[in-house]
């Protein structure tokens, strides 16, 4: 009730203003026949109820995915539950909510005074990332339905070059920093604009987002799960969180023989391969190029913040606020009356042209102290990304890039070693 | 040879640990800050109509076909015109319930006689896709009794909704769940 306070205040003052405003143009009739006034119907939303529901069978299905993934070792059974994710998340509650998108609502109510998120969105946001850094990327192996979709359409798996590969890899990064950027200077959500699948989730949506989605489906027959490889923003977040889970699918059930039969089991390149050949180079000599790497870091970071902050206002036209102003200002300059439909908006609205240029203004500063920190992440993960790149661990045995495994399970057939449970 | 084994082993540990102690640090510290900006109930898009120019987006910018805002009558408000602005095409030659007078491409507004001089007119949820032509004419010539609102019970409650992305004056906000509408004869 207190928290409903502020808001029957709000409305009783819509009802002021209407009383002050109403287009009293024709006064209300005073039936004679005694008509009554009709009274319209207001179909509620969907009961909160639901929304917790949601959260336990998030639960449920992460716990499931945990056991046929690290216990069971049940590819079949992972691909169950791609089924059951799809069918769920995906096709019955059409994409919204999901965990992916979940990073805007969170970074929105981090920064915004205004915005409460909702608690389920919230445990979405939350509980993907506890199991990952307990369990590894189960999230992605058979609970997001984003995963799942790509993971039963990737039929026939492609093994695309390693350079490739590490180049794209980088933008996830890129796009998570621009869409927390934009989520919390109040300007968009672009994960959710640019979500491929929930077009076919709903099977209703623009054209555009429809031919988005089918061509990476089209693309993932071949390279398996583009979207959660060089794209999936929230990936990014369960790869770094994955890399120190507790525990984490093995390819093999004992121990590993180095057959070398699961070498080319995986199609997105997260089988790290054991060092039967050791490296000739000087221990010296690498740990003298590890220290150079690791003091270039903090020159990325520097560099990313400079650059981003730089790109500041021109990024700042994702916000409509900022694009309206420029669209005044360019009919100001011009004399060319716009003909677009915020302008005439605007117009009607009575805002004066100083209000909106301080708006203009206010939301640049904001992009203009967030960005930086967008740059030093961006710069801090490019140079740890290129430090891993020279380091080199000894291994005696065949095991999962912890980082990059969706622990989706393709690799248990290869393994020849069986154990019985 | 190991003892030496050892000591790498336990560096690699003690890395392995604190990193997952530093990892997991926002995992605690991010809900603790917004331990109190939660929201239990949640939250839903609604239009302010007040706010509302009519631009026609709401039909063609929803992800839903029909779109999930649609017209909404607030009959305390209504003049009950013969001459509707909201219900008769302009330049309609005759005051009639024909096709060819009416504003409403669906045919979703129909029109009843109460007394002399009044008529009433209701909107089939099921007809109208929220083109807002008639919310315009109403608001243009009448006491703008006609309004957009969302339906909630359509509405798919999209993280970021489409029309209120393309919305020219900001019309549409979230609110919270409990409150769900935002009509004009509230």
């Amino acid at each position: 009730m207190k928290k409903a306070l502020p808001y029957i205040i709000f409305i009783l003052l819509l009802g002021w203003h209407l009383a002050i405003f109403a287009q009293d143009r024709f006064p209300r009739p005073e039936f004679e026949t005694g008509h009554v006034y009709p009274t319209n119907q207001y179909a509620s939303p969907r009961a909160p109820v639901w929304e917790y529901i949601d959260v336990a069978v998030l639960i449920g299905s992460l716990i499931v995915t945990t056991w046929l993934a690290l216990k069971k070792r049940s590819r079949r059974g992972l691909i169950w539950m791609s089924v059951f994710s799809l069918a769920y998340f995906g096709f019955y509650r059409e994409g919204c909510i999901c965990a992916v998108g979940s990073v805007q609502n969170v970074s929105l109510a981090l920064f915004n005074t205004g915005y409460s998120i909702p608690l389920s969105a919230l445990l979405f946001f939350t509980i993907p990332l506890l199991f990952s850094l307990a369990y590894g990327r189960v999230f992605c192996a058979g609970v997001c339905p984003l995963g799942a979709i790509q993971e039963l359409s990737g039929i026939k798996p492609v093994k695309i070059p390693k350079y490739v590969e590490l180049f794209l890899a980088f933008v996830p990064f890129i796009y998570l920093a621009l869409a927390i950027l934009f989520a919390s200077t109040k300007s968009q959500f672009l994960i959710c604009r640019y979500d491929p699948f929930v077009g076919i989730f709903r099977l209703d949506a623009p054209y555009t987002m429809v031919i988005f989605g089918a061509l990476l489906l089209l693309a993932g027959i071949f390279v398996n799960r583009p979207y959660c490889r060089f794209l999936c923003p929230y990936g990014v977040l369960l790869n770094i969180f994955s890399r120190f889970a507790g525990k984490h699918l093995t390819i093999t059930p004992a121990e590993c023989t180095n057959c070398r039969l699961c070498e080319h089991a995986c199609p997105y390149d997260a089988i790290l391969p054991s060092d039967t050949v050791q490296s000739k180079e000087e221990p010296t000599k690498s740990r003298k190029r590890f220290l150079l790497y690791f003091l270039f870091v903090p020159v990325f970071a520097v560099a990313g913040a400079f650059l981003l902050y730089n790109l500041a206002p021109s990024l700042s036209a994702v916000n409509s606020t900022v694009r309206l102003a420029r669209e005044i200002k360019t009919e100001q300059k011009t004399g060319i009356e716009s003909d677009l439909k915020t302008v005439a908006a605007y117009k009607e609205s009575g805002k004066t042209e100083a209000e909106l240029f301080a708006e203009e203004e206010s939301v640049i500063k904001r992009f203009q102290s967030g960005a930086p920190w967008a740059g030093i992440f961006l710069g801090i993960s490019f140079g740890i990304g290129m430090i891993s790149l020279s380091i080199k661990t000894k291994r005696s045995e065949y095991k999962p890039h912890q980082g990059k495994c969706y622990s989706c399970g393709r690799c248990f057939k290869y393994c020849p070693i069986k154990v019985k449970v | 040879m190991n003892t030496e084994k050892n000591k790498y082993q336990s560096r690699r540990d003690f890395v392995r640990i604190a990193g997952k102690i530093i990892v997991a640090m926002p995992l605690v510290i991010i809900p603790a800050l917004l331990v109190k900006k939660t929201n239990v109930k949640g939250y839903v898009w609604q239009i302010d109509p007040h706010k509302c120019t009519q631009c026609g987006q709401c039909k063609t910018n929803c992800v839903l076909t029909p779109s999930a805002s649609k017209c909404m009558h607030a009959f305390r408000m209504c003049g009950y015109c013969d001459l509707c602005g909201g219900y008769l095409r302009q330049g309609a030659k005759t005051i009639s319930t024909g096709a060819e007078n009416q504003l409403c491409p669906t045919g979703a507004i129909t029109r009843k006689f109460v007394e002399e001089p009044y008529f009433e007119y209701t909107i089939n949820r099921d007809l109208c896709d929220g083109c807002a032509k008639c919310v315009k004419g109403c608001g243009d010539f009448g006491n703008g009794s006609l309004h957009m609102q969302i339906q909630q019970d359509i509405c798919v409650n999209c993280n970021d909704c489409s029309i209120a992305r393309t919305c020219p004056s900001n019309a549409i906000s979230r609110i919270p769940a409990s409150i769900a509408y935002l009509p004009k004869d509230k």
